[in-house]
């Protein structure tokens, strides 16, 4: 089965701050190459230089843009002026959409991570009839494409009335298989048993230990989970794209490329160009800001594992 | 022989399972029958939908346009996942091995363009590749080469396995770096007293010990690879000529179901590409299992 190949990729390690340390200490004394660091530099150039070019347009004007160099300034400084322009679009519906995308992914990174914690946690701890049919129904789960899902999805929810609306984003994002997958190997390691059975013998109720104990140990798988969802319902296009046709209730993604087409499609009305790269920059900004913060969380919690809590 | 506390148990387990399989129920599983069940019937010009049995598969199987679209999936799986991961593979070796300046920030740059939404990465390589105006158009012809239309019919699927490598080497590098990490230093300390190079540190002692991230690292891959929609979607605005409804079989369930309104076909194609993933999945799963170490 797939559990049993997967487990050590995301357990914590067992007692990684000692190893950590000594690692670190074997490190320092290594010799450093300059051929590696040369070739590793050039090639953070490929994976860079797109964005640098994205912020570079962002501050020019509709001239600049297709006249000067991309990976430098134009002849003005306009990012304000576009920043102005984003904002003024629509009577400022970007500010909606980005709202919009924010509370899409805030919800469903939410809802998700306390399913699949509660559900993983439960095929971490306890043994009960059917739970091994039911976690290997769930790891086929991870297997199915999301988007081949997706058009029954809007069949069955445009005759329940729920297309256009908010739900219909957010409901099918609530499932995370392999968040399940995730938290059931991480609560494996995370949580002692021993922990659980002295709470059991100082009279603690099962709901009670996990609510005081575990979920505190739980905390960086949890932080891990939460990342990976909210992550994925904002950069969501397929979905939202087949659920919503009404403007306001658009995501960024969806908004910046219908915007995008309406530019490529207007020939004439080239003023959008600059407009839509500002607010393509925008947009990645608070994505970029919370997953290098909680990036950090993570990589503490893979690295000192889940025993300090 | 169940106690009174077992039972209890149960019931617990049950309880924290059960908001999980509630939504898992009406997501995933009710929207799969239904597609299922779908993609047995078709719309005929008189009475409306009947039931047609296996036509929907036949006629997917006898289809160019789906054909094509799976058969750029396989090119993209024989040459783009391949460099890849294996441009992954070496980068969270290299920033193992500790031998870089700056690793740090290499690690981060290099996994920036994962915090990049799918839309804003197409729409950037878009300008990019523009031939008169984009950024690529302005450095060959400041090297004095001839212009190279990226967006062409022939090249465009190149230019999308571009984007999807710029986007995800990033992601499938934490994961190979975060296994590495785990790896009892002592094993590999041993190796290195011993003389062993870094090179052969790498073959011998990391990658057999890393074996399980790698593979998790190809399946997702596999997954994506046949999920790719975005990049045509997007593309095809600006290349309308390059990319056909059937480019990739995902943007072809979505063309069959949204453009041509035919909802069966389209949940047949949907069925058959997650049946299709499961297959190839399978088969990445048994060839990864000879001289497999069971944990």
């Amino acid at each position: 089965m797939v559990t049993a190949q997967l487990n050590p990729v995301t357990a914590p390690p067992s007692k990684p701050s000692k190893s950590d340390k000594r690692r670190k200490a074997v490190n320092r004394g290594k010799r450093r190459s300059n051929l590696l660091t040369l070739v590793m530099w050039l090639s953070v150039l490929y994976f860079i230089l797109p964005l640098i070019w994205l912020f570079m347009s962002a501050t020019k004007d509709n001239s600049d843009l297709f006249t000067t160099f991309g990976l430098w300034f134009g002849h003005d400084f306009n990012l304000f002026a576009n920043i102005r322009d984003v904002f003024a679009y629509q009577d400022g519906i970007y500010a909606r959409w980005a709202l919009n995308t924010g509370i899409y992914a805030g919800v469903a990174a939410l809802g998700a991570t306390t399913l699949a914690t509660m559900a993983g946690y439960a095929f971490a701890k306890y043994k009960f009839p059917g739970d091994k049919l039911l976690f290997a129904i769930t790891l086929g789960a991870i297997m199915i494409p999301l988007t081949a899902l997706a058009i029954p999805t809007y069949l069955l929810f445009s005759s329940a009335h729920l297309t256009n609306t908010p739900w219909a984003v957010i409901l099918p994002s609530l499932v995370s298989p392999f968040g399940v997958f995730l938290m059931r190997v991480y609560a494996a390691d995370a949580v002692p048993d021993s922990l659980m059975q002295a709470a059991r013998v100082d009279g603690a109720g099962e709901y009670r230990i996990f609510w005081t104990v575990s979920l505190r140990l739980l905390a960086p798988g949890m932080v891990t989970v939460m990342l990976f969802t909210f992550v994925a319902t904002w950069n969501n296009y397929f979905l939202p794209l087949i659920m919503l046709n009404s403007g306001k209730l658009l995501p960024l993604t969806v908004g910046l490329a219908q915007q995008q087409a309406t530019s490529t499609a207007g020939g004439g009305a080239q003023a959008l160009f600059s407009t839509v790269i500002a607010g393509a920059f925008l947009s990645i900004i608070p994505l970029v800001i919370v997953f290098l913060y909680l990036q950090r969380f993570w990589q503490t919690g893979l690295a000192t594992g889940g025993v300090k809590g | 022989m169940t106690s009174a506390i077992q039972r209890k148990q149960h019931l617990v387990a049950y309880g924290f399972i059960l908001p999980f399989f509630a939504v898992f129920a009406t997501m995933f599983i009710a929207p799969l029958a239904y597609s299922g069940y779908l993609s047995f019937f078709a719309h005929k010009l008189v009475g409306g939908a009947k039931f047609v049995g296996f036509e929907n598969y036949v006629r997917a199987f006898q289809d160019p346009a789906f054909l094509f679209g799976l058969g750029r999936t396989a090119l993209i799986l024989l040459v783009q996942v391949p460099i890849m991961l294996g441009l992954a593979l070496f980068f969270a070796l290299a920033l193992d091995s500790g031998r870089a300046r700056g690793s740090k920030a290499v690690r981060l740059l290099i996994f920036l363009p994962f915090a990049v939404p799918g839309v804003v990465a197409v729409l950037m390589w878009g300008y990019l590749y523009g031939r008169d105006f984009g950024l690529t158009g302005q450095i060959t012809r400041a090297l004095g080469l001839p212009p190279t239309d990226f967006l062409s019919d022939q090249l465009i699927l190149f230019s999308i396995m571009n984007i999807v490598t710029w986007a995800f080497v990033g992601y499938n590098m934490i994961i190979l770096y975060a296994a590495l990490k785990s790896i009892p230093s002592e094993l590999h300390e041993a190796a290195e007293i011993d003389g062993a190079s870094q090179w052969r540190l790498a073959w011998s002692v990391k990658i057999p010990m890393i074996r399980p991230a790698i593979f998790l690292t190809i399946i997702f891959s596999v997954i994506g690879s046949f999920q790719i929609f975005n990049e045509p979607k997007l593309l095809v605005e600006i290349a309308p000529t390059a990319i056909p409804q059937g480019f990739t079989p995902n943007f072809y369930a979505f063309n069959v179901a949204f453009v041509n309104q035919d909802i069966n076909y389209a949940a047949a194609i949907a069925f058959l590409l997650g049946f299709v993933i499961m297959i190839v999945s399978y088969v990445v799963q048994l060839s990864m299992q000879k001289r497999e170490v069971r944990w």
